[in-house]
């Protein structure tokens, strides 16, 4: 019978055994209303033009690509770290410029794309960058055309993380923790708000229309036609 | 991915700096800075970790570690390895992206020589 001391010696070699295994970023899967909205746009002939504003995923890159449409990637929440995109403030603190920002992102034409899956950028976003791209989407998307936004509703907390969608199917989507090396070491992006109905409405005013689908898992999808 | 181990390539090593026009007619390995264009349109081009492609790349098949700043255009395929850092257009007929890499642009699929898909 094993006697008490190799009982405990056996209980803190399993922890220490534990503790030493390697995090694994954990990926998930969730259904999405909004992407499956979308995917009946995807699934037509023509080939259309879609921006993901997420960052890269091969993923998604195959699945649109595979249907025939052209995929542009641009990760717009590494690209707000960036420094030369921020100025000093009246108070001596470094703050995104937009006008800066804008210059050297999101430089399309007009009216070029048919989708854009905006994910949960403007949940993470720096709040003076949020308005003047959202402005900016709506001038190169086409009119009719669809974008997809998540927003965080209250239950998520202040230290929800954030996450990259992959496309896995028409609705489903597979969700992998975004880890951003902003200074020096890589840290998950904050949720920097949540917005409510009214906000979320006042900031895509100019669209269209909107859609919310609410689920379970703390986060409102939105989709707007422009 | 280390430095390709078939026989028959030329190499440019990481000190290399070349400003104008590369071309040729066998595969290629640049490890070095290239400001240009480069053109090997029968045969691959591996860009190594340290290189830095300020250039149009025109080729049957390229694999990238390093970075690359311009249009790409490829008869076959891209792959883009996880060190790999990517600003501008490609258009080729398969991608692969591993894990880790980062790229900007646009993405088409040519899906038969000479045409591209829905243009």
């Amino acid at each position: 019978m094993a006697s008490v001391a190799d009982n405990v010696m056996r209980f803190f070699r399993g922890s220490s055994e534990q503790a030493a295994a390697p995090a694994v970023p954990q990926k998930r899967s969730r259904r999405s209303s909004g992407m499956a909205e979308i995917s009946r746009l995807l699934n037509s002939d023509d080939s259309l033009c879609v921006l993901d504003l997420g960052s890269t995923s091969a993923n998604n890159i195959r699945f649109l690509t595979a249907k025939g449409h052209k995929n542009y990637s641009e990760d717009l929440l590494q690209a707000s770290l960036d420094p030369d995109v921020h100025v000093k403030n009246e108070l001596g603190k470094l703050v995104p410029d937009d006008k800066k920002f804008l210059e050297e992102n999101l430089t399309y034409q007009n009216g070029l794309f048919d989708v854009v899956l905006c994910w949960n950028l403007p949940d993470y976003m720096e709040e003076s960058l949020v308005k003047p791209t959202i402005d900016r989407l709506w001038s190169v998307m086409k009119p009719g055309g669809l974008l997809l936004v998540f927003f965080h509703t209250r239950d998520a907390g202040p230290d929800a993380p954030c996450y990259r969608f992959h496309i896995t199917g028409t609705d489903m989507l597979e969700m992998q923790e975004v880890r951003l090396a902003a200074s020096g070491d890589k840290q998950s992006p904050r949720l920097q708000r949540v917005f409510n109905n009214r906000n979320i409405e006042n900031l895509f005013r100019d669209f269209a229309s909107i859609k919310f689908f609410l689920a379970r898992d703390a986060i409102r999808e939105v989709l707007l036609v422009r | 991915m280390d430095v390709p181990k078939t026989g028959d390539f030329a190499h440019i090593g990481k000190s290399v700096v070349i400003k104008g026009e590369l071309t040729g007619s066998e595969d290629m390995y640049v490890d070095g800075n290239v400001d240009g264009s480069i053109e090997l349109r029968n045969n691959s081009l591996t860009v190594g970790p340290n290189a830095k492609i300020k250039a149009s790349v025109v080729a049957k098949v390229v694999v990238i570690q390093g970075r690359v700043e311009g249009s790409i255009t490829t008869s076959d395929r891209v792959e883009l390895k996880k060190s790999a850092v990517v600003n501008g257009d490609i258009t080729t007929q398969r991608i692969a992206i591993e894990e880790g890499a980062a790229f900007q642009g646009k993405v088409e699929i040519q899906r038969e020589a000479g045409k591209s898909a829905g243009s």
